[in-house]
Order: C-alpha cells, then sequence, then structure tokens
C-alpha cells in the first residue's frame, strides 16, 4: 500500500504525518509513507484543500487533519 | 392606528436592543464578572484601575470566545456545502463583474485557511477563471468573514456591521475588475497556468459529517486564535484603562486627517485574526478613535499581513503583488474616510 500525505509543510501537514505514521504502526501493515509537499505533484491530483490523504492513487480525504483512529479506517 | 404602530416599532426596537447588548453583547456578563470580582476582592479593588481592567479582560476575553465558537460552529456547517471544487464549478460559468461580484460573495462562504490559498489559486487559474475574479475571491475571503459580522454587531450595531460588510464586498469586487480590466492579470508565475484542470468530486457528506466537521473546525480555530484573543484583549483592556482619552482623540481620532492612512500603513504587515483585532478595535472606539479609522485598520490587519503576501509571492510577479497591494491599501483608506465622514448616521 502507498500511502501519499498532500500538504505544503503547514503545521497541521506535519500532524497529518504523524497520524498516519501511528496508525500504519499500529496496525502493524506493509505500507510505504509519502510526504508530497511540491505544489505542482499535489496539484496532479486536483487537491485545493490541505492536507489531503492519497491512498494507491485515490484520493481519499482534503482539507482536515484526520485522528490516527480515522486513517485507520481508511487503511483496512 | 398610528399609535399602534408606533407601539409595534418600539417593540421590535426593544427586542433589536436586546439581541444587541445582552445576547451578542452580553452585558450581562459584564456585570456578573463585576459582581464576583467585588465580592471576592472586595469594593475597593473592584473600583480601582487594576480591578477593572481584571474586569475588562475576563467579560471580552470570554465573550469573544463564546460567540466565536457558537459562530464558526454554525459558520462552518454553511461552508461545509461550498468547497472550493465546487465554488471552482460555479464560477467557472460566469464571466465579467458578475463573476467578481459571484467571487467575493463565494469568498465569504468558502472555507479557506491560509496554507490552501496557493492550491485555490492554481486550481482556480486552471479551471480557466481570470485572475480578476480569483483576486475578488481572495480579498473578500478574509475580509468578510461571517464571523466577523456577528462580532461587529456585538460591538457597532447592525448599521455598522452590514456596511462593513458591504463595503468590504464592493472593495473585493472592485479590486478584481481593476486587476482583470488592465491586463495586471497576466502577471502570474508561467507554473500557475502550465497543467490540467483536475476535476475531482467533492465527497458526500451526511448530515453526521457536516456536525462532525464543524465541531473539528470550531475546535481547532479556537485553538489557532487563541492566543491573538488574549494578545487582542490585554492591549485592549490596557487601552480602555489606562491610555488616556486625550491621547487616543488627538492621534486617531476622526478630526485628525491623517489618522485613516496611519491606521491603514500600521495595520498591513500585521498578522493577527479578525478576533484579534475586534477587542483593539473595540477599546479604540470607546475611547474616541475615529470609526473609519478603526475599520481601515481591522480590513488592513486581515486582508494584508507579510506571510499571506510572502506566500502570494509563489504564484505572482511583483508588478501584480505590488498592485494588490496598492489597490488594497487605496481601497481601505477610502472606506476608512467615508466611514468617518459619514459617522453621524451611524452612531446615535
Amino acid at each position: 500500500m502507498i500511502i501519499k500525505v498532500l500538504g505544503t509543510g503547514c503545521p497541521n501537514c506535519k500532524k497529518m504525518v504523524a497520524n498516519v505514521s501511528q496508525a500504519v504502526k499500529e496496525l502493524n501493515i506493509e505500507a510505504t509513507i509519502e510526504k508530497v509537499e511540491n505544489i505542482q505533484k499535489i496539484m496532479a491530483y486536483g487537491v485545493m484543500r490541505l492536507p489531503a490523504i492519497v491512498i494507491d492513487g485515490q484520493v481519499k480525504t482534503m482539507g482536515r487533519v484526520l485522528s490516527c483512529e480515522e486513517v485507520k479506517k481508511y487503511l483496512l | 392606528m398610528i399609535r399602534g404602530r408606533v407601539d409595534k416599532l418600539t417593540i421590535l426596537k426593544e427586542i433589536g436592543d436586546f439581541i444587541v447588548y445582552q445576547i451578542l453583547g452580553m452585558k450581562w456578563l459584564n456585570e456578573l464578572i463585576g459582581n464576583l470580582i467585588q465580592w471576592i476582592f472586595g469594593e475597593t479593588f473592584a473600583n480601582s484601575t487594576w480591578g477593572e481592567i481584571i474586569q475588562y479582560f475576563f467579560y471580552d476575553f470570554i465573550k469573544i470566545g463564546l460567540l466565536l465558537c457558537f459562530l464558526i460552529f454554525i459558520i462552518s456547517y454553511i461552508q461545509s456545502f461550498f468547497p472550493p471544487e465546487r465554488t471552482k464549478k460555479i464560477l467557472s460559468r460566469y464571466h465579467g463583474i458578475g463573476a467578481n461580484a459571484l467571487g467575493a460573495l463565494l469568498g465569504t462562504v468558502t472555507p479557506f485557511c491560509s496554507c490552501s490559498s496557493i492550491p485555490i489559486f492554481i486550481g482556480f487559474s486552471r479551471a480557466g477563471l481570470s485572475t480578476g475574479v480569483t483576486f475578488s475571491f481572495l480579498i473578500s475571503s478574509p475580509l468578510v468573514d461571517l464571523g466577523a459580522l456577528a462580532l461587529l454587531t456585538s460591538i457597532f450595531g447592525y448599521g455598522v456591521a452590514l456596511t462593513y460588510v458591504a463595503v468590504g464586498l464592493i472593495l473585493a469586487i472592485i479590486g478584481g475588475t481593476i486587476i482583470e480590466k488592465t491586463g495586471l492579470g497576466k502577471h502570474i508565475e508561467p507554473f500557475v497556468t502550465e497543467g490540467i484542470d483536475i476535476i475531482i468530486e467533492s465527497q458526500k457528506l451526511t448530515f453526521k459529517d457536516r456536525l462532525i466537521y464543524s465541531k473539528d473546525q470550531m475546535l481547532s480555530t479556537y485553538k489557532k486564535v487563541v492566543l491573538y484573543i488574549v494578545i487582542g484583549v490585554i492591549i485592549g483592556a490596557v487601552i480602555h484603562n489606562l491610555i488616556p482619552e486625550a491621547w487616543i482623540v488627538s492621534a486617531l481620532g476622526s478630526n485628525n486627517p491623517l489618522s485613516v492612512i496611519y491606521a491603514t500603513i500600521i495595520g498591513a504587515p500585521i498578522y493577527a485574526d479578525i478576533f484579534g483585532t475586534i477587542p483593539v478595535a473595540e477599546a479604540l472606539y470607546a475611547k474616541g478613535a475615529g470609526l473609519g479609522t478603526i475599520l481601515a485598520f481591522m480590513m488592513s490587519v486581515t486582508t494584508l499581513s507579510l506571510p499571506s503576501l510572502i506566500m502570494l509571492k509563489k504564484v505572482v510577479k511583483w508588478k501584480l503583488l505590488i498592485a494588490f497591494i496598492g489597490i488594497v491599501m487605496i481601497g481601505i483608506i477610502i472606506i476608512g474616510y467615508a466611514f468617518n465622514g459619514l459617522e453621524y448616521l451611524f452612531i446615535n
């Protein structure tokens, strides 16, 4: 599974990355987490609200910091 | 007949006053805190300068906090119906000044945080929206906030609050139109439009999703701005109780011809939330600063700030950035003088 967190590096985006890492660790699953900060790459997903989460190429949520528990729902 | 009509009007006015002073203004809270301080520390302390500063601080802090939480919740619920994806879709159907007007209006209801301003700018541009329309949106979004409308009502009454919203929208429409018509809008970084417009569907939200979203927005906004409110209220309390009225009147009163220009220039680089600015405005106003001067200061603080300009510089060239700053500042200065000149219409 490839999880991408889209965000330009604001505190919210960093918090999102931390929550995603935590969720992956707690579920003990195989996943690579990638932080996408390049605006061109972010725009390629058509996302206008940050932070956003992309799982296996699909935009799952935008404009909201997900809690660790919420991330887990998308991973299972 | 005439008698009955007058009675009805009086009742309506009383209901209006009750909303303005007791519900939005929370005068009862001020009295409650005053009584509490007197009860705990005694009458001498309560009537001393420090007692009054403490009373003012707690009253303003609690009032703004309560209003803010309540308002952000309601507003977020409304905003959850207008994600930027939808705004983009709506705006791409319109052209000309109508598009600017719609951009300014949607700016007030589209949820927007400063870290999303760049993706929104690029997303709108790639969807074929003109730079002028995008600027109308970007000017009105921080300036004409629904929360600010309610807070302004609580301090200055309906007349001032509604006029503030109206002139804010006009500034956004005219600013965007000038950028459009003068051709300044083409001075954007090339990468902004190099790329295709990706259309993604906004998530379908249930009633429960919207409530969760509103609650999250309320908590995160409160956490984000609480520091600004504390600083704003402390400055407000100091102005309210320590700074002599004569100073403020001579520096910021409507009789000082340069007051509006000072307020606008001082406010521009400052970064503060509108909720932090309002307590300062409230205290300055009570001490005799001109209404237009205060509104100019608030508009300048919320619309222009160093962090947002640095952000904007990533997508626009110097020429457009400077034009944007110039247009907004001149607009605010004109609005400030107009309010100072017409102050007698609002305050009775």
